[in-house]
């Protein structure tokens, strides 16, 4: 009978030296990760060099010990695996191809609203980052702008639920805005589509 | 009764990183070295 290492236990043995225990996670992993990254990217060249990358982070940062157990290793990787896929996802975007020798193009005026699957990637990424650092916010800040922003409700509707004045509300609100700047700032994050 | 032969046929193909991906990472991984000095890290790569 073959007993299965558990990831937990290969990433301890990696980050005491064992060179074979990272070779068993890749391997393990191997297919669902390329074929999440394909599944994103839709190509095969691309799919080999975001897998690269992945690992590559999270060698330097399990060698760093800068790796905490509190998730489970599959889903952190699969984590770095689609940021790396929205960034490069926003580096194309930067780059956008222009084939001049159309001299009239039928998509330039029909237009479509809605989010592409790019977008619509990067877009969940914002909103999921952003509700991770709400819930970093002290419980009156959060409540504040919970109402205001996601429910829609004015300072005085605030001022009524909460039993605080509007004046409080306001600062809270502020405050809420200031340390949510800082939290993008110290955690590197980037809120733009 | 009719035999019935059926053929195992999948379409789908199953996508895995290249061989000399992991043999790159698996190198990667061997060659690099932190050091902390100072509280400070530092990577190197002893190829």
């Amino acid at each position: 009978m073959v007993v299965q290492v558990e990831d937990s236990q290969l990433v301890k043995q990696y980050i005491l030296g064992d060179e074979k225990a990272i070779e068993a996670l890749i391997n393990r992993h191997n297919s669902r990760l390329t074929g999440f990254i394909y599944s994103k990217v839709g190509d095969r060249e691309l799919t080999e060099d975001i897998f690269q990358d992945t690992f590559m982070k999270v060698i330097r940062t399990l060698k760093r010990g800068a790796y905490n157990e509190e998730g489970k290793f599959l889903p952190w990787v699969m984590r770095i695996a689609h940021n790396l896929v929205i960034d490069h996802f926003r580096k194309h975007n930067r780059m956008p191809m222009y084939n001049s020798k159309e001299s009239y193009n039928i998509f330039s005026l029909l237009g479509d609203d809605r989010l592409n699957a790019e977008k619509q990637l990067i877009k969940e990424q914002i909103d999921t980052d952003l509700l991770r650092m709400i819930k970093e916010l002290p419980e009156d800040q959060q409540e504040v702008l919970e109402m205001r922003i996601y429910k829609d409700m004015s300072f005085k509707e605030i001022s009524d639920n909460t039993g605080v004045s509007i004046n409080t509300a306001l600062g809270r609100m502020r405050y809420a805005l200031i340390n949510l700047r800082k939290l993008v700032e110290a955690n590197n994050i980037v809120l733009t589509n | 009764m009719e035999k019935i032969y059926t053929k195992n046929q999948s379409n789908t193909k199953e996508v895995k990183a290249k061989p000399e991906t992991i043999q790159f990472l698996l190198s990667y991984s061997k060659s690099l070295n932190i050091t902390e000095a100072d509280g400070l890290q530092f990577e190197t790569n002893l190829n």
